[in-house]
């Protein structure tokens, strides 16, 4: 039983990868509406924060509410170095990136000493205050307004400007980002992180410096998030402040949670089903009852999300995994332990 | 410095903070029962407030308005308690987190299904308007506020001294373990605490309404701040919620007044952040060892 298991489940992890990869790869050519392309895209987006989020709360048990303000960070940092001061794009990623590492590196330095509800709330305080001085910094940022005319990326000839190749462009960066954070997951950062979730004394005791490693995951994320972040600003070309506030922050701690934070991939699932959730009630509820506005659709959502963590606390990814990996175990009782751990390569 | 603007900016101040307050005790009493940070504290607010300004078109009088809205958001947040929190037993922190939020997005919404995006307003509670204190424009709906405050933190502090029930909570919130211990039940304390969070709130979004209207995305700039408030005074206790959200009202005012009234909620924030640095239990918080 247990040996069945795990090779089902090895089989899953080498085969997972290469048909998402090839589906990605192929999905255009079977459907390239705009539609289409510019909901995967934004998936894609969404799924660096994530991603990055879910090495944070998932490994290294640290929770951020702040984190639209790194990917907000990002994106304005590309959108005020290319237009304000005509810096190439990509040199203007890289800087936005850099800038956040060393606000981040700042901020986590005190943030990260803080446990739990505190370190939630000093994150959340942080993201607000970055949310404001986006609306109030007029003469940078736009104020309310936001700027616009932020230019495309391009690579040589190849100019970004249309929905196809930016979906190629992001879901290589989210394939890169998930390769990325495997290794680290899987290397002795990772086993440290872990420890870190576990018990953050026990790790302290056998020798794991734990603030440095805290440090340098928060860095980590921030930076991810804000290379998002400047994906979003070439991509749609012009920002104001409202996508980078505390209901978005709240929005990726969700897709990383409904997808389950302790796993590189339940990112993509959490990401894709709260995007399409949307969506999908977007469409159907007008049908389902008549004369119904937008309104029902929030109310849905809200309650879906609330009766998905009640039931799977785990997340989805991980909650159906184990289901399918054991299904004798959940037949009579619901979850009894959220399963914390991505399991270890087998050695 | 004009002492007339000074004092107004403190009495403003003052009256932001025991709102805080109140919003503050629904937060440490959820917390400290059930280990529960409630996100969606700040929807009680909003659909208190809301539900009396309905009322308030079928001419109700006004205290009738106030003890119907409290005891139905009181209510609700029993039911929020029996039909959300309690069929999810072994969540962990952040899936609380997450499932209050899913709460608060769904209430939330159904105010926008039910009284659309516009602000409501109620009429100030007595029909003089305003009155001048040592050179001060004070409104008179201030006092209200204060008095109303003033008598709901005295009836919390009877409950939870003087009354077997309330001690009980309180037991809870001292030891919840050796509280059920000596057989205190658990679950239905959790109700109770749910009970005390929804209808403070929901006094806190009327009595306020007059000053600041009412609209479906109210509840959750005052939750953020009612959880402010809360951390301020250690997120222990009663008094400490009344001496965070004071203290958190008259830093804000003084801050929109002196500084920059568009910096004034980054000011709130960044004074949290400060503090939390500083002091990480909060002002008034308790000292505690770590766990392994």
């Amino acid at each position: 039983m247990i040996h069945d298991s795990s090779r089902r489940r090895r089989f899953i992890k080498t085969i997972f990868p290469v048909l998402l990869t090839l589906a990605l790869t192929l999905l255009p050519v079977f459907n390239n509406s705009s539609y289409v392309l510019s909901t995967l895209i934004f998936i894609g987006i969404y799924s660096i924060v994530t991603i990055s989020l879910c090495l944070l709360m998932g490994y290294a048990g640290q929770i951020s509410l702040g984190h639209a303000a790194f990917y907000g960070m990002g994106a304005y940092g590309s959108a005020i170095l290319t237009v304000k001061f005509g810096v190439n794009p990509w040199l203007g990623m890289v800087a936005a990136a850099v800038f956040t590492a060393l606000v981040a590196w700042a901020i986590g330095i005190p943030t990260l000493k803080l446990k739990e509800h505190y370190l939630a709330l000093a994150t959340l305080g942080f993201g607000v205050i970055i949310y404001i001085i986006f609306t109030q910094e007029t003469e940078w940022t736009g104020g309310p307004s936001g700027l616009n005319g932020i230019p495309y990326l391009s690579l040589g000839k190849l100019t970004f400007n249309n929905d196809i190749s930016y979906y190629y462009l992001v879901w290589i960066v989210v394939l890169l980002t998930v390769y990325l954070a495997t290794n680290i997951v899987n290397s002795r950062i990772g086993r440290a992180l872990r420890a870190i979730h576990g018990s953050e004394t026990a790790a302290e005791a056998m020798g794991v410096n734990t603030a440095a490693y805290k440090l340098q995951i928060f860095v980590l994320s921030a930076v991810f998030a804000s290379i998002a972040g400047s994906l979003y600003s070439h991509y749609i070309t012009m920002i104001n402040p409202s996508p980078f506030g505390f209901k978005m922050s709240i929005e990726f701690v969700l897709m990383a949670v409904v997808g389950g934070i302790a796993s590189i991939w339940g990112p993509l699932v959490g990401v894709s089903v709260v995007i399409f959730l949307t969506q999908f009630l977007r469409d159907a509820i007008p049908y389902l009852i008549p004369g119904a506005g937008g309104e029902v659709e929030i109310v849905a959502f809200g309650l879906i999300l609330a009766v998905i963590m009640i039931f799977m606390p785990e997340g989805l990814f991980r909650g159906l995994v184990d289901r399918w990996d054991n299904p004798a175990r959940y037949r009579k009782t619901p979850s009894p332990l959220p399963s914390s751990m991505w399991e270890e390569d087998e050695s | 410095m004009d002492p007339g603007q000074l004092l107004q900016l403190l009495i403003a101040g003052l009256v932001l903070g025991v709102i805080y307050a109140l919003i503050a005790v629904g937060f440490i009493t959820v917390y400290n029962v059930t280990g529960i940070i409630n996100f969606a504290q700040g929807e009680f607010v909003m659909l208190g407030a809301m539900l009396a300004v309905t009322l308030h078109k079928y001419h109700l009088p006004l205290p009738l308005i106030l003890l119907i809205s409290v005891a139905a958001m009181a209510l609700t947040g029993m039911l929020m308690q029996r039909l959300a929190i309690r069929p999810a037993k072994s969540a962990t922190l952040v899936t609380f987190i997450i499932i209050s939020i899913g709460i608060s997005i769904a209430l939330r919404g159904a105010a926008l299904l039910i009284w659309g995006t516009n602000p409501y307003t109620l009429p100030p509670f007595s029909s003089q308007t305003g009155l001048e204190w040592l050179g001060a424009h004070i409104q008179v709906q201030s006092l209200w506020i204060l008095a109303i405050t003033l008598f709901a933190f005295a009836g919390l502090f009877y409950f939870f001294e003087k009354t077997y029930t309330g001690k009980a909570v309180k037991a809870c919130v001292i030891n919840p373990n050796a509280a059920e211990l000596m057989g205190i039940n658990p679950q239905s304390m959790s109700l109770l605490a749910f009970a005390i969070a929804g209808g403070m709130g929901a006094l806190a979004g009327v009595v306020i309404t007059p000053i600041t209207l009412a609209s479906y995305d109210m509840g959750l700039m005052f939750g953020l701040k009612g959880f402010v408030a809360a951390v301020l005074g250690g997120l222990s206790s009663v008094p400490g919620a009344l001496i965070g959200g004071v203290l958190l009202g008259i830093l804000e005012s003084l801050g929109a007044g002196y500084i920059s009234s568009g910096y004034k909620d980054a000011l709130a924030f960044l004074i949290l952040v400060l503090i939390l640095f500083v002091k990480p239990d909060g002002l008034l918080g308790k000292i505690r060892g770590n766990r392994v």
